[in-house]
């Protein structure tokens, strides 16, 4: 058996899988996407997602998904160059208690944040019992915000502190030894070294993040419809697959280009660090 | 140009609850090329970085020029280093990497450009100013490294084991570079290294450190012919040490046997340690005059420049030789070592003494 005919038999799971739960898939999408209940085609679906009601949601998801992930690097970068600055054992293993979350079911978790911010939960419980009046968390964007950078957080401290540890300690010395002191050489050298992580970061959180349907439907108490829930409900509520699959076609592109620009700023030989 | 340019006090460093450096003061003049020799843990890269600013000494002053540096950090201080490896900035091209230090002290773009070309030059590396750090070799990546320091003009460039990470024959061809260019800048060279070769080769001023001590300081022929204890001894090049007895001065017994010597004032009667190099012994005719001990071949091996030999005298004693003609094992030999060859030292007083006490010039004169 030569080596060319192994690694295609090799392969033919992965093929098959890919076939079967990607492309054909995206290839109904496409289908009904362009298409009426006449089986006719239109570009309406697609257009539609122009339509305000439509664009409003998503400008809103797009909204919250920047912040959160702004908010996520604020919070990633300074765990992940203290994690890098001590550089012991211990160090790995605190970066796995931040992402130990992760093994967590994630709708587990938001409904964990729920027993916090709700009207009776345990935040409200403490400040009242303090004499403090109660605050109105649950149903608000900044829950909806909360629960996206709880979610996401570990997917920004990872790829960062990846790309952290990958500087060595010789190249700031460098740097310092040529006179840069330590507010120059962070801006000079440990964060331009650090980009194509933060980029992997965004692209882990934002993306996620604008497409979430659990935490905006269950922290938003339903009063925030982001793009996610509009595709949601019109596959499932009024079962309209034409429109559904018109303004995820919009998404699929828009998340595209995303990536495209994203993938400018990693480094050739750095492949997206997902665990 | 005899001002002290480095002056280390009494400096002392600790790790972990090893003592690196134990009171070790050392002045380094200006223009010299200074090597700091030994093996590794000997504290020799420790004291390059106390002068480079990336370790503050637990006692002791660093001075430059005059200046006390103890507590200046790196960026404050008028020195440049290049590292061993990795401290290239891999996210910049050559040239950004050589103006790193420029422009963080703010010079003209002319000015900068005009030092890279400058600085590309001197490491033959002309046109290189576009590439990636990626794209050099070990041996480029070195001279980028050497070239982004220099631009800046220091009075005193460390060396860290700079060449370590590359093969041999480029080792060879970069010692002679950094002589090179070491003549043409006319600053000096504080450098780093483990092989003896490389010290001999380079510097004008060998400092031989073991245990965070220095065993001796000297020009290299000095460290080579009169090393002045055992380890010296050992650590630079091949040698023979012997136990001998000095019976007089200019007169040396080795396994019972008088050589004229020309060391003197060690007293009478006196046990010494005695160095002799492997290519200063000579083989002769066991029935010759000149034969003082007599013994057999036993080992030979072809090195290339020459044959390396092992000889047993009759009192057992194995003899290391270097010759450009080969005596063949088995073969009946007498040995005889010329008066100037012969290197006597005091033997050390205590069993760590040889590796600790910093020997001073007492046994020279």
């Amino acid at each position: 058996m030569n080596g060319k005919l192994r690694n295609r038999l090799i392969a033919t799971p992965y093929t098959i899988w890919m076939i079967g739960f990607i492309v054909i898939p995206l290839i109904f999408v496409v289908y009904y996407a362009f298409t009426n209940d006449s089986n006719a085609f239109t570009v309406e679906n697609v257009i539609s997602f122009f339509n305000p009601i439509h664009l409003k949601s998503f400008i809103q998801a797009f909204k919250l998904a920047l912040i959160s992930t702004i908010i996520c690097i604020i919070l990633a970068y300074p765990i992940a160059l203290i994690f890098r600055n001590s550089k012991t054992k211990k160090s790995s293993f605190v970066v796995y208690v931040f992402i130990l979350p992760m093994w967590m079911n994630g709708l587990l978790r938001i409904y964990a944040w729920l027993t916090l911010i709700e009207k009776r939960g345990v935040i409200n419980l403490i400040l009242t019992s303090l004499g403090l009046p109660s605050i109105n968390i649950v149903n608000t964007e900044i829950a909806i915000i909360l629960g996206m950078v709880y979610d996401f957080l570990p997917f920004m401290i990872l790829p960062l502190y990846n790309s952290l540890m990958k500087i060595k300690d010789e190249t700031l010395n460098g740097a310092r030894d040529l006179g840069a002191n330590e507010l120059q050489v962070f801006t000079k050298v440990i964060f331009p070294l650090s980009i194509p992580g933060m980029v992997s970061g965004i692209t882990m959180v934002f993306i996620p993040a604008l497409t979430t349907v659990a935490i905006s439907y269950m922290l938003g108490g339903g009063l925030f419809l982001l793009i996610g829930n509009v595709i949601e409900q019109e596959f499932l509520t009024t079962a309209n697959w034409h429109l559904g699959s018109g303004l995820s076609f919009v998404l699929i592109i828009f998340i595209f280009i995303v990536m495209g620009i994203t993938n400018n700023f990693t480094d050739k030989d750095e492949e997206v660090n997902i665990i | 140009m005899e001002n002290k340019l480095i002056d280390l006090v009494n400096i002392s460093k600790t790790f972990d609850h090893d003592l690196v450096l134990d009171d070790l003061s050392l002045s380094i003049k200006e223009n010299s090329f200074v090597t700091l020799l030994g093996p590794s843990g000997c504290g020799k890269t420790t004291t390059l970085r106390i002068i480079g600013g990336f370790l503050t000494p637990d006692k002791g002053q660093v001075f430059f020029d005059g200046k006390d540096i103890t507590n200046l950090p790196p960026e404050k201080r008028q020195l440049n280093t290049v590292f061993q490896k990795y401290a290239l900035f891999p996210h910049m091209n050559v040239a950004e990497n050589i103006a790193f230090g420029l422009k963080i002290k703010k010079k003209s773009k002319d000015y900068i450009d005009e030092k890279i070309k400058y600085a590309l030059k001197l490491v033959n590396l002309e046109g290189y100013e576009k590439r990636d750090i990626d794209a050099l070799s070990g041996g480029q990546q070195q001279r980028i490294a050497i070239a982004r320091a220099i631009v800046n003009e220091p009075k005193l460039l460390l060396l860290d084991e700079p060449l370590g990470a590359l093969d041999l024959k480029l080792r060879q061809e970069m010692q002679y570079e950094l002589i090179r260019l070491k003549n043409e800048l006319g600053i000096t060279f504080i450098y780093v290294t483990h092989d003896q070769e490389e010290a001999l080769t380079m510097s004008d001023t060998i400092v031989v450190m073991n245990k965070g001590y220095i065993q001796q300081m000297g020009t290299p022929e000095q460290i080579y012919n009169e090393p002045e204890n055992a380890f010296v001894a050992t650590f630079i090049g091949d040698s023979n040490i012997v136990d001998g007895k000095m019976i007089e001065d200019y007169v040396v017994e080795i396994s019972g046997k008088k050589f004229r010597c020309i060391d003197a004032g060690f007293g009478t009667n006196k046990a010494v340690d005695i160095v002799i190099r492997p290519e200063d012994v000579e083989i002769v005719q066991p029935n010759s005059e000149k034969a003082v001990l007599h013994g057999r071949m036993t080992h030979v091996i072809f090195k290339g420049e020459m044959y390396e030999m092992l000889c047993v005298t009759d009192d057992g004693k194995e003899w290391l030789v270097h010759s450009t003609s080969l005596h063949e094992p088995g073969k009946e030999v007498g040995i005889y070592v010329e008066p100037q060859n012969i290197q006597i030292m005091n033997k050390p007083t205590s069993e760590d003494e040889a590796a600790i006490d910093p020997i001073i010039d007492e046994a020279e004169d």
